[in-house]
């Protein structure tokens, strides 16, 4: 009430000086802990990039573990050329032990599907005395089969070995069957190794490659150097975050390829440990080297296609890379992936200890501390 | 812990940067100004003068073709790591990562620096406490902008270079970055920043310089500078003084 007819309190000539806020001194976080913190969760918070790093890897182990999963090998396919005598041969070759599936057709559609590959084998029954029969010889077949393609070789094996037992042949020895199905040489077991190793490629270059760059792009890296930053801290916890999230990732694809596939790993558990460390480790090297100059996506993205369709290709992935001639065998080898993929197959499959994989480790070294070196001389922060 | 107290906040001498290239560009050609401690100074000029170019020198991101470059009485070649902990930065396009929030932004920029503010504080000081929780893509652009003023005050810098702070900002957002440098040069710190806004040089500034083609063509108080050219606004000086109008050359108005 009586505020209103108050005077106003004098104005000083300057408003009073604002207070400073207490200062602190740093807590226990430190800037490479906040640095690796802000990077997992940045990870976590994109769900598409989650779904390719996670996901993608067991759904390669699934695809290929179902197309190559160990079946009998088929029955192969054969034509019986039409004739008299065709349906009683066909019958012949119908039998469980024959292994194969015949089908009656006249001479040139079994050709014709031979050509094709929709058969594996063209049977046709040669009369003695015929005009095209070998001369003086009894009555026989002619097999009409494709000698480049495995499973037409095997078809004519068969057809012969079953048309020749309808005929009356008794086999003079016994033969026991022991299949071996044990795990450790199948497709899968191979293929485990080497996508494991290809995971920490693509994770390590992708995704130190293309986040460097993204910083770089948004001048994140020039704000982050004006501050009391060091330059080690940054890429380092560059490094540390991929490592983090490394782990589930390799720990996903063991434990799914082991519930679905049963995929054992026939090593030591921790020098399997150590070689994932050392990949991931040599992989963000070599990332952070192709990043350390590149100012746009589309330039990083091209130079990480060209650093790893070679290796994926001639790494010893997919297939044994001693298919590639001899003479570029050390090539191969000196490569990181192929480092890598051989000395994870030689402890998880052979079950070698990590002492025997001593070229294949000194190589991944070897690659990881020239990576970093050259990549902390050239790297463009601003 | 405190740098000489003697001396001026920035010190420079024939500032000279030519940039490579068929013909070689000439960013600054032989800029010397003097900022005093505990004063708001102000690079007024155009874009393309060559105020980014000269602010980044003197924050050690560039190195100067030629010239003596001091800042608090140190230099870059010699005290990078003890300057570094005195200086906060605000560059003039950064883009801070959209999936951070608000405050995990300026919580990482305060473990930058041994001795600071709380970043609770900080965010405090540019009216952005409540959107701390918000992640940093979904807040307004004047909010982001006061944010990267935030993260250049967290270690509560002796020297603060600001470039361009309120270029695109709503009229709301520059008060509160206006604010916010009144108060950091009432607690005793030097500001040095850049703008194009003969209003914002007005009001922050108590010297500025005004920067034309890589010099230096006019400095003092602004209302000296505007009574002794006989001219009746920093406008009228830069026009009469550069044969153009500063707003002809600068960028958009903001917005608002």
């Amino acid at each position: 009430m009586h505020s209103s007819t108050a005077p106003d309190p004098p104005r000083g000539p300057t408003p009073p000086r604002p207070a400073a806020p207490p200062l602190t001194r740093r807590g226990g976080h430190s800037a490479l802990v906040e640095l690796v913190r802000v990077r997992l969760l940045e990870f976590l918070r994109e769900p598409e990039v989650v779904f390719w790093v996670y996901g993608f890897p067991v759904l390669l182990v699934a695809t290929l573990g179902i197309a190559y999963r160990e079946r009998p090998v088929p029955a192969v396919r054969v034509d019986v050329a039409d004739g008299p005598a065709a349906a009683a041969d066909a019958a012949a070759l119908a039998t469980p032990s024959a292994g194969t599936e015949p089908s009656v057709r006249p001479i040139a559609e079994g050709l014709e599907r031979l050509r094709t590959g929709r058969t594996d084998l063209v049977a046709e029954r040669v009369a003695a005395g015929a005009a095209d029969a070998v001369p003086g010889a009894a009555a026989g077949f002619r097999y009409h089969f494709d000698p480049a393609r495995p499973e037409s070789v095997l078809a004519r094996d068969r057809a012969a070995d079953a048309l020749e037992r309808a005929s009356g042949r008794r086999d003079l020895l016994t033969a026991e069957d022991v299949p071996q199905t044990a795990p450790g040489g199948r497709y899968i077991d191979f293929l485990v190794p080497g996508l494991m190793a290809l995971s920490l490629m693509s994770g390590g270059l992708w995704g130190v490659g293309f986040i460097t760059v993204e910083l770089r792009i948004r001048k994140l890296l020039k704000r982050f150097i004006a501050t009391p930053m060091r330059r080690w801290q940054f890429l380092v916890s560059i490094m540390l975050g991929r490592m983090l999230l490394m782990i589930p990732e390799m720990l996903l694809l063991l434990l799914f390829a082991r519930w679905t596939f049963g995929v054992r790993v026939f090593g030591s558990g921790w020098a399997v440990a150590l070689l994932v460390l050392l990949g991931s480790l040599c992989f963000s090297g070599l990332g952070l080297l192709v990043a350390s100059r590149a100012k746009t996506l589309e330039a990083v993205s091209g130079a990480l296609n060209v650093v790893m369709l070679p290796m994926w290709l001639t790494s010893g992935v997919f297939f044994p890379r001693e298919r590639y001639p001899e003479a570029v065998q050390p090539f191969l080898r000196a490569l990181p992936l192929t480092a890598l993929v051989d000395a994870l197959r030689a402890v998880m499959l052979e079950g070698r200890p990590l002492p025997g994989c001593t070229a294949d480790v000194a190589t991944l070294l070897a690659w990881t501390v020239a990576a970093f070196a050259v990549a902390l001389r050239i790297f463009r922060w601003v | 812990m405190t740098a000489p107290a003697d001396g001026p906040a920035i010190r420079v001498v024939d500032l000279v940067k030519r940039y490579p290239g068929r013909p070689p560009v000439d960013a600054v050609r032989g800029l010397s100004l003097e900022v005093r401690r505990g004063e708001c100074f102000g690079l007024l000029g155009p874009n393309g003068a060559g105020k980014t170019t000269t602010v980044e020198i003197l924050e050690g991101l560039l190195a100067p073709t030629s010239g003596v470059v001091e800042v608090l009485g140190m230099r870059w070649d010699r005290d990078e790591r003890s300057l570094r902990e005195r200086i906060g930065v605000s560059l003039q396009e950064t883009r801070l990562s959209d999936k951070l929030t608000v405050a995990e932004t300026i919580r990482l920029f305060r473990a930058f620096y041994a001795t600071g503010i709380d970043p609770d504080e900080a965010l405090d000081m540019v009216g952005l406490r409540a959107k701390g929780a918000a992640r940093v893509g979904a807040v307004s652009g004047g909010e982001r902008q006061r944010l990267a003023v935030a993260t250049a005050i967290v270690g509560w810098p002796e020297l603060l270079f600001l470039d361009e702070p309120t270029t695109g900002l709503d009229p709301q957002s520059r008060r509160q970055v206006w604010d916010l440098v009144e108060r950091c040069r009432g607690c005793g710190h030097t500001v040095l920043l850049t703008t194009h806004f003969m209003d914002e040089a007005e009001r922050l500034c108590d010297r500025l310089a005004i920067v034309d083609a890589g010099r230096i063509i006019a400095a003092g108080r602004p209302a000296d500078l505007v009574r002794d050219s006989g001219a009746e606004d920093l406008d009228e000086l830069f026009l009469k003084l550069a044969g153009r109008r500063l707003s002809e050359t600068s960028g958009p108005a903001p917005a608002g």
